[in-house]
């Protein structure tokens, strides 16, 4: 009989540990998770959460009798500290000197918000979005705050930005590029974003240096840019991007890149024994073109999560899934299906100003990717479109007389 | 609590307790019921938990919103007179006694 350890009860650990038992794995499975919470969905946290319309209980991605059910062991609030893999079987070791023995590992370690290296940071109001503690924090301080200022222009900080406006506050969003999303859209889709959520009346700043946060009596009362200028700010939401976990993986000497664990097509890292997925993980993507990349998404976790366990029982099979996306910001539902990596056009599928539109992005004349903002249909089609290999001719996807599903070919 | 019953393309059924509120999505993963996918958690944005409502609760349970309207569109299994994606099915005391029947393919 086999035993599992899977590290990280998140979004991947569970799906793992699930998928494990529906391929009929009967060997012991052990779920260890760092969080006092059983597995659960992050991505309300910076949408629904915030205004009170999920709980904690909402959160969950299975009952805990499904646990029980299914014999699959959860400790949640124990972090693994420690592992061997020089026995004959591993060993982990965890912050309440708990010994683990198992046959093979999952890590699912997931990633950490990047801290903001500056002066002021340590400041209280000064928050994080990751998990269920960081959203409490930001809830807590929510309905007195009148002023919001996000550092960080990506999908995190524009969710929380969006709620904050639409409850009301003040909110000014900075942004170190000239782009918002600058790193996982096109330029046409962050010129609508910064257009959108000004219109909605918060303020975008891009290209902004900030130089220090300022504070009284410990409190953060405002963001300084360079020149002087001081913003005020009740609430200070930093959202600068992730650092993957893969400090086991590096005590393993596994291989890494940016702390990031680095798999093949079957989520297998550099030590047969030991599988990954989810946000930890540096991947090859067959619709990345020759590039690794690292996918921060609940389909990349869940889907990568299927190949590990299959990787687990011994099946190959690599891990093809079209890579899909969502972001709601407000009204603003943006929808994003396959992967944009090293594109050469884009056709742009109605008009931003209408606010439903697409961008729809090609490598070598081929469909590689699209991101619809309020347009459900265009990205259904080219999710469609990119599962089964086809794609949709770039000179015939601007015109907004013809659905897109019917423009599919081969 | 509200009842709702799942039934599998294999003709397998289920009955479970909903929380007042949860959707039917969330009461079938929560409980580990096969075949309801629910990648987005709820959000609209997958079309993975695509069921068929039975028609004696076709007029309570309602008409799909626009944009769930559009998701059914492009759902793997293709919809029906009846379809709804389950996310957006919110169980009440006056949907007790649900009966769905789960879309064949989800993915
Ligand atoms: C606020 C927010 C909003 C999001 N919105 C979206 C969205 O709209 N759409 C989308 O697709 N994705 C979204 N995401 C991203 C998505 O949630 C992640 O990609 C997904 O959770 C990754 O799953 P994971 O299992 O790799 O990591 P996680 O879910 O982070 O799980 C990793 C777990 O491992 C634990 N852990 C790490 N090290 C150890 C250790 N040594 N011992 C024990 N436990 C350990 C951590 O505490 C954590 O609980 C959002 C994320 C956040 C934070
Ligand atoms: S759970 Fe994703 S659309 Fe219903």
């Amino acid at each position: 009989m086999t035993d599992v350890l899977i590290v990280g009860a998140g979004q991947a650990g569970m799906q793992i540990a699930v998928s494990l038992r529906d391929g009929g794995f009967d060997g012991r499975i052990e779920l260890v998770g760092e969080e006092p919470h059983g597995p659960y969905q992050r991505p309300p946290l910076s949408k629904a959460f915030l205004h009170g319309a999920a709980d904690i209980e909402s959160l969950e991605l299975r009952a805990p009798a499904f646990y029980v059910d299914n014999k699959i062991v959860v400790v949640p609030d124990e972090k693994v500290l420690k592992v061997d893999l020089s026995g004959d079987r591993g060993l982990a070791t965890t912050d309440t000197g708990r010994e683990i023995h198992f046959d093979k590992m999952a890590l699912a370690t997931g990633s950490t918000p990047r801290r903001l290296p500056i002066e002021g940071a340590e400041l209280d109001g000064v928050l994080y979005l990751r998990g269920i503690a960081d959203a409490l924090e930001l809830k807590k301080r929510w309905d007195a705050a009148a002023s919001v200022v996000v550092i960080g222009g990506g999908f995190i900080g524009l969710e929380v930005a969006a709620g904050a406006r639409m409850d009301g506050k003040q909110v000014t969003v900075l942004e170190a590029m000239d782009r918002l999303i600058a790193r996982a859209v096109s330029p046409e889709t962050s010129e609508f974003y910064r257009a959108a959520h000004e219109r909605r009346g918060t303020s975008v700043r891009l290209g902004a240096t900030i130089t220090r946060l300022v504070g009284e009596g410990g409190k953060v009362t405002g963001v300084e840019l360079e020149g002087g200028e001081i913003i005020p700010a009740d609430i200070v939401m930093v959202g600068i991007g992730v650092i993957a976990r893969g400090e086991l993986a590096d005590q393993l000497g596994l291989e890494t890149v940016n702390g990031a664990i680095v798999v093949n097509e079957f989520a297998e890292t550099s030590d047969p024994r030991v599988v990954a997925a989810g946000d930890a993980v540096l991947l090859p993507h067959p619709l990345g073109g020759d590039a690794q990349v690292r996918l921060e998404s609940v389909q990349n976790a869940v889907d990568q999560a299927k190949t590990a366990a299959k990787t687990l029982a011994g099946v190959r099979e690599p891990y093809r899934a079209v890579p899909w996306f969502w972001s709601d910001q407000g009204d603003l539902k943006l929808q994003i299906a396959g992967l944009s990596t090293g594109y050469d056009q884009t056709v742009v599928r109605g008009t931003p100003d209408d606010e439903s539109f697409s961008v729809l992005y090609y490598r070598d004349g081929r469909l590689i990717a699209c991101d619809s903002v309020n347009a459900v249909g265009d990205y259904m089609a080219v999710r469609k479109a990119l599962g089964s290999g086809s794609t949709i001719p770039a000179d015939q996807a601007a015109n907004l007389e013809t659905p897109l599903k019917t423009l599919v070919v081969e | 609590m509200p009842k709702v019953t799942y039934i599998q393309p294999d003709g397998a059924e289920i009955t479970l307790d909903a929380r007042d509120g949860d959707s039917v999505m969330e009461t079938a993963v929560k409980n580990g019921v096969r075949g309801i996918v629910a990648e987005c958690g709820g959000a609209c944005a997958c079309a993975t938990c695509h069921v068929f409502v039975d028609e004696a609760f076709a007029d309570k349970v309602g008409e799909p919103g626009d944009l769930e309207d559009d998701m059914l569109d492009g759902a793997a299994t293709d919809r029906e007179p009846t379809s709804r994606l389950s996310c957006q099915v919110k169980m009440s005391a006056d949907l007790d006694g649900l009966v769905v029947r789960i879309a064949p393919e989800q993915v």
